[in-house]
C-alpha cells in the first residue's frame, strides 16, 4: 500500500520553508563530487537545477532531446514572470501572490508548496538580473512591471514578448558555465526512455541516442525529471512539436503516482486553427489582454467585417459579465466564455472559430508607437501567420491547450513516491491546482530548479554518502532489454497508418471530450474509443526505416504510444472528479449562471493514480488538502 | 497549390548526398513551410520511404531549431522570418523550391536538412555568461540600468542561435552569433567584471572551430531572423582588441 505523505511542515506558513530548510541534512562541499545526479530536460527547471547543482559541486549529467539545451520549450513563453517584489507599491506581498495563486488554482493545491513558491519568487528576479537577463525597464533604469490575469496588482516582470527566451538563456548560460567547468556533462539529441527502479529506489535512466540509435544506461544517486508537460496529448496545442510525456509516463509505469492528470489549461489567446493539416497552434501572450478588448457580435451569423459592426451591436462579453476583472479574468474563465460565444454561432473569422481581440481603443488612447513598443513582436508574428495586420483589424483568437497542471505526484521535497526520483517544473503537479495563473510557469520552473530542489536533494543524498552507483546490474540490464524490445515492436508493426494520423485522431477525441468542457457521457465515450484506437495503433502502425540510426517516426511512435495511455488516465480522472474546478469544467457541476461549481465536501483532495500494468484500471490514492491560511470561497471575478 | 520540391537527401554525415525531386499538391497558402514538409513526409511514410529529416520544435520562431536554405536563402525569402514562420502564401502555384541544409564547414550534416551546431554551444561555454552562482545575487533594483542600454542589450540578446548567419556567409563565419552574445553581456553593468576575458575566450573559441573569417559581406545581417545588426561585430572587435592590448588571455 502506498502511503502519501506530503511532508508539509507545520506552523505558520511564513516560517515553514526557512524552518524546514534549517533542518535539512547537508552534504559537505568536499563530498558533493562523490554524488551523481541525472537531470532529464534542460528547460527552465532542468537547466536551473543542473547549473545550481553543478555550482555546488555535484557530478551532474543533463539530457535533452533537442540539439542544444537552449532550445527547450520554456523558450517560447512570452508574457512574463511573477514575483512579489511590490515595486509598484500597489499592495503586493508574498501573502497576496500566494493567495492569488491558490485562488487562481481553485483551491486544489497545497498551501505549503504555494506559499514557498511565492516566497522564493523575489530571489528569482534577483538571480536573473545578475545573470544579465534584459528585463524591461523604466526610464529611471529600474525594473518595469505589468499586470496579468487573475491579479489586481502589477507584479509581472517581462522582457518584451520573449520573457521565457531570456530567462532560459540566463539558465542556459549558467549551465554552459558548468559544462565548461566540468561539473555538468551535457547529452544532447538524447532521449530518456525509461527510469531504472530497484527496491523502490530510482537508480538511473536508460536513454536512446537519437542520431546513432544506441541505447545506454546512466546510473545516479538521484534522478530529477524536468521534462515538461503533456499538452501534446491533444495533438494541436501551443507546445513545441517534440514536447512529450514519455519521461514522466515511463516513471509512472515504474511506480511514480500521476496526480490530477485531468487538470489541463486551455489558454484563451491563441490564433484559431486555419486548416486540417495544421501542425500546432500559436499562442498570443496573455499580456495582450491588458490593452486588447475581447468581443463578438451580439447576433449570431453576423458576417460583416469587424469595422462595419457598430459599437452598440458588439458584445464585450468579459467586460459585461466580469466588471471588476474584465478582460483580465483568469485563463479558464476567459477560455470557457470564448467557447460559449463560438458555440452560440457568434464566432468570427472564415471558419467562425474565434473571437476578436481588439486594440483600436488602446491605439487611440496610447498611440500606435506605445502599442508597438509593448507588443511589436507579437503583432508581427500574428501578421506572419494569418496575413492580417492587427494594427488595422482586430486579432482573432481562440483557446488552445497550453499547459498541464497535473503531473507526477511529489511531496514538499519535490520527490515522487519513488525514492530518489525528483520531479520539477511543469512535469510535477505541485503548485497550480486546477488552473495556473499567467506568468506563474516561469516562476515555478525556476523556483524548483534554482531554489528548492538543490536544498532538498542534498538532504536526500546525505545518508547515501559512500554508496557507489554503477549501470551494470541486473535492474539496468532488464530495463535496457525492455526498452529495446519495445522499440523493436514498433518497428515490426507492418500496418498501413502513419504515427501522425493516429496522434491526430487521438487528439481530436481528447479535445472533444476532455478539453474545455467535460461530461459523464462524453468521457464515457472517450473511454470506449481510446483503447480501441490504441489497439489499432499497435497493430496497424507503419514506420519507415529501422531503429539503428536517426528515425524521427520511431521517436514519435514511442511518444504517441505513451500519450495513448495518458489520455485514458486523463479521462478516468476527469470522470472520477464529479465537480468543476479551474480548467476542469464538468457540465453537470455548474452554478445557475454557468460558472464552475466546486464540491469541496467530496473533492478537496489530490487524485494520485497508481499504474497497475493495465492502463484501463489504475488505482486511486487521495491526498486530502487542508487549508489553514485561506478560506475556501467560490471563485468570483465579477 | 502544386509545387515541385528539390530536397537535399543524405543518409549520414559521411554518406554522399543529392537533391531529390518531389511533387506536392493540395498545399493551402495558409500552411507554414514546415507544415508543407510535414505533408510531404506523411506521404513518403505512406509509401514506405524514409521521411526528410529536419530540425524543428517550437514553430513560433524562437527556439532556433529550424534551419534550412530555401532557394539559396537561409530561412527563405521573407525577411526577419524563420522557416517555421514562413507561410506558403509567399510562394506561387507551380513554383519549384530548392531546399538544402545549412552549408558550412563548422556545421556537419547529421542527416538530410539536419546539421550539427554544437560549435555554437562551445562558444557560449567558453565565456558567454556572467559568473554568478545561484543565491549570490544582490537585490535586483540595486543597480539601475538606463532604459536605452537595457533595450540595446535586449536587441542583441534576441539571437536564437539558429545559425542562419553562418549558413549565408560566403566564408561560413560565426561573427554575428558570437558578437551578439558578447554585445548583450558587455553592455550591462553586471557583465563588466568579465568583459575582457569573455571577449577573448569567445572569439578564440570561435576561431578554433571550423568557422571562416568575417570580411563584411553583411549577408548575416540580411538573413538574421531577429534582425541583429553587424554593428555588434564592430563592438566585439573593439572589445577583443582592447582586451588583447591589455594582455588578457583566454580563461
Amino acid at each position: 500500500m502506498i502511503m502519501l505523505d506530503a511532508k508539509s511542515p507545520s506552523g505558520p506558513l511564513e516560517a515553514q520553508w526557512s524552518g524546514y530548510r534549517d533542518h535539512l541534512k547537508l552534504v559537505a562541499p568536499t563530498n558533493r563530487r562523490k554524488f551523481e545526479v541525472v537531470i532529464v530536460g534542460s528547460g527552465l527547471a532542468g537547466a536551473a537545477a543542473a547549473a545550481t547543482l553543478g555550482e555546488a559541486g555535484y557530478n551532474v549529467k543533463c539530457f535533452c532531446f533537442q540539439d542544444s539545451p537552449r532550445r527547450a520549450h520554456s523558450i517560447a513563453a512570452q508574457g512574463g514572470i511573477n514575483a512579489a517584489k511590490n515595486y509598484r507599491n500597489d499592495g503586493d506581498s508574498t501573502f497576496r501572490l500566494f493567495y492569488d495563486t491558490i485562488k487562481g488554482g481553485d483551491f486544489r493545491s497545497r498551501e505549503s508548496n504555494v506559499y514557498r513558491l511565492a516566497e522564493v519568487s523575489v530571489e528569482i528576479i534577483d538571480q536573473a538580473v545578475a545573470q544579465g537577463v534584459p528585463f524591461a525597464r523604466e526610464y529611471g533604469g529600474l525594473l518595469d512591471n505589468r499586470s496579468f490575469g487573475g491579479a489586481q496588482v502589477a507584479r509581472t516582470f517581462y522582457a518584451r514578448g520573449q520573457t521565457g527566451q531570456q530567462l532560459l538563456l540566463g539558465a542556459y548560460q549558467a549551465l554552459a558555465r558548468q559544462i565548461e567547468a566540468g561539473t555538468v556533462q551535457m547529452f544532447t539529441r538524447t532521449e530518456m526512455l525509461d527510469v531504472v527502479v530497484e527496491d523502490g529506489r530510482a537508480k538511473g535512466i536508460v536513454t536512446r541516442d537519437l542520431v546513432s540509435g544506441e541505447i545506454s544506461s546512466h546510473a545516479a544517486h538521484a534522478v530529477v525529471l524536468a521534462s515538461g508537460g503533456y499538452s501534446n496529448v491533444y495533438f494541436l496545442s501551443t507546445n513545441a512539436k517534440a514536447c512529450n510525456v514519455t519521461a514522466a509516463w515511463r516513471a509512472h509505469r515504474r511506480g511514480a503516482l500521476f496526480a490530477n492528470p485531468c487538470f489541463t489549461q486551455i489558454h484563451p489567446t491563441c490564433i484559431p486553427q486555419s486548416g486540417e493539416y495544421q501542425a500546432k497552434l500559436t499562442l498570443m501572450s496573455e499580456s495582450l489582454r491588458n490593452d486588447g478588448r475581447i468581443w463578438v457580435a451580439k447576433e449570431a451569423e453576423d458576417n460583416r467585417r469587424a469595422r462595419d459592426i457598430p459599437e452598440r451591436e458588439r458584445d464585450y462579453y468579459l467586460e459585461t459579465r466580469y466588471p471588476s476583472f474584465g478582460n483580465l479574468v483568469p485563463r479558464d474563465v476567459a477560455s470557457r466564455n470564448a467557447k460559449g460565444v463560438v458555440d452560440e454561432g457568434r464566432g468570427v473569422g472564415p471558419l467562425k472559430n474565434g473571437v476578436y481581440l481588439d486594440f483600436s481603443d488602446a491605439i487611440g488612447r496610447l498611440g500606435r508607437d506605445a502599442i508597438e513598443e509593448k507588443y511589436g513582436n507579437l503583432f508581427e508574428m500574428y501578421e506572419r501567420i494569418t496575413g492580417e495586420n492587427p494594427y488595422e483589424a482586430p486579432m482573432r483568437i481562440y483557446p488552445a491547450p497550453h499547459y498541464t497542471m497535473g503531473g507526477l505526484w511529489v511531496d514538499y521535497n519535490l520527490m515522487s513516491n519513488v525514492d530518489g526520483l525528483f520531479v520539477i517544473g511543469e512535469a510535477n503537479f505541485s503548485d497550480h491546482g486546477a488552473n495556473r495563473l499567467g506568468a506563474s510557469a516561469l516562476m515555478q520552473g525556476l523556483a524548483d530548479g534554482y531554489f528548492i530542489v538543490p536544498y532538498t536533494i542534498a538532504s536526500y543524498l546525505a545518508p547515501h554518502l559512500g554508496e557507489t552507483v554503477t549501470a551494470g546490474g541486473a535492474a539496468f540490464q532488464q530495463t535496457e532489454k525492455e526498452v529495446s524490445e519495445r522499440l523493436a515492436r514498433f518497428m515490426q508493426a507492418s500496418g498501413k497508418r502513419t504515427v501522425d494520423t493516429f496522434h491526430r485522431e487521438l487528439g481530436q477525441i481528447v479535445r472533444d471530450e476532455c478539453g474545455m468542457s467535460r461530461s459523464k457521457a462524453g468521457l464515457t465515450r472517450a473511454l470506449q474509443k481510446i483503447p480501441v484506437l490504441r489497439e489499432e495503433f499497435h497493430a496497424n502502425l507503419n514506420l519507415a526505416g529501422n531503429g539503428e540510426g536517426l528515425n524521427m517516426s520511431l521517436e514519435r511512435a514511442g511518444r504517441v504510444a505513451d500519450f495513448f495511455e495518458l489520455a485514458e488516465l486523463m479521462c478516468i480522472d476527469a470522470l472520477d472528479r464529479e465537480e468543476s474546478c479551474g480548467g476542469h469544467f464538468r457540465e453537470e457541476s455548474q452554478t445557475s449562471d454557468g460558472e464552475a461549481l466546486r464540491d469541496d465536501e467530496n473533492f478537496t483532495h489530490v487524485s494520485a493514480w497508481e499504474h497497475t500494468g493495465d492502463a484501463s484500471s489504475p488505482i486511486l490514492h487521495n491526498e486530502p488538502l487542508e487549508f489553514e491560511a485561506v478560506q475556501l470561497t467560490q471563485r468570483s471575478y465579477k | 497549390m502544386k509545387l515541385t520540391l528539390k530536397v537535399w537527401r543524405q543518409e549520414t554525415k559521411d554518406a554522399p548526398g543529392a537533391l531529390q525531386t518531389y511533387e506536392v499538391d493540395d498545399i493551402s497558402p495558409d500552411y507554414s513551410f514546415l507544415e508543407m514538409l510535414d505533408m510531404l513526409n506523411e506521404r513518403l511514410e505512406e509509401q514506405g520511404q524514409r521521411p526528410v529529416a529536419f530540425d524543428h520544435d517550437c514553430r513560433e520562431g524562437v527556439c532556433g531549431a529550424c534551419s534550412m536554405m530555401v532557394d539559396g536563402q537561409a530561412h527563405g525569402p521573407q525577411a526577419r522570418t524563420t522557416t517555421c514562420q514562413l507561410h506558403m502564401r509567399e510562394f506561387t502555384d507551380g513554383d519549384t523550391i530548392v531546399i538544402e541544409p545549412w552549408r558550412a564547414t563548422a556545421f556537419s550534416i547529421v542527416q538530410d536538412l539536419m546539421v550539427d551546431r554544437s560549435a555554437f554551444d562551445r562558444i557560449i561555454q567558453a565565456g558567454g555568461f556572467i559568473s554568478v552562482n545561484t543565491g549570490s545575487a544582490p537585490e535586483a533594483n540595486l543597480m539601475p540600468i538606463p532604459k536605452d542600454v537595457a533595450d540595446d542589450a535586449f536587441d542583441a540578446a534576441t539571437c536564437i542561435g539558429c545559425g542562419a548567419c553562418v549558413a549565408q556567409c560566403p566564408n561560413g563565419a560565426a561573427q554575428l552569433f558570437t558578437a551578439a552574445k558578447i554585445g548583450h553581456l558587455s553592455l550591462l553593468p553586471q557583465g563588466q567584471a568579465e568583459r575582457d576575458t569573455r571577449a577573448v575566450s569567445m572569439v578564440e573559441q570561435m576561431e578554433s572551430e571550423l568557422f571562416g573569417s568575417c570580411s563584411n559581406f553583411r549577408e548575416c545581417e540580411a538573413v538574421c531572423p531577429k534582425a541583429i545588426s553587424i554593428d555588434w561585430i564592430a563592438r566585439m572587435n573593439r572589445d577583443y582588441l582592447r582586451a588583447k592590448l591589455k594582455g588578457v588571455t583566454r580563461r
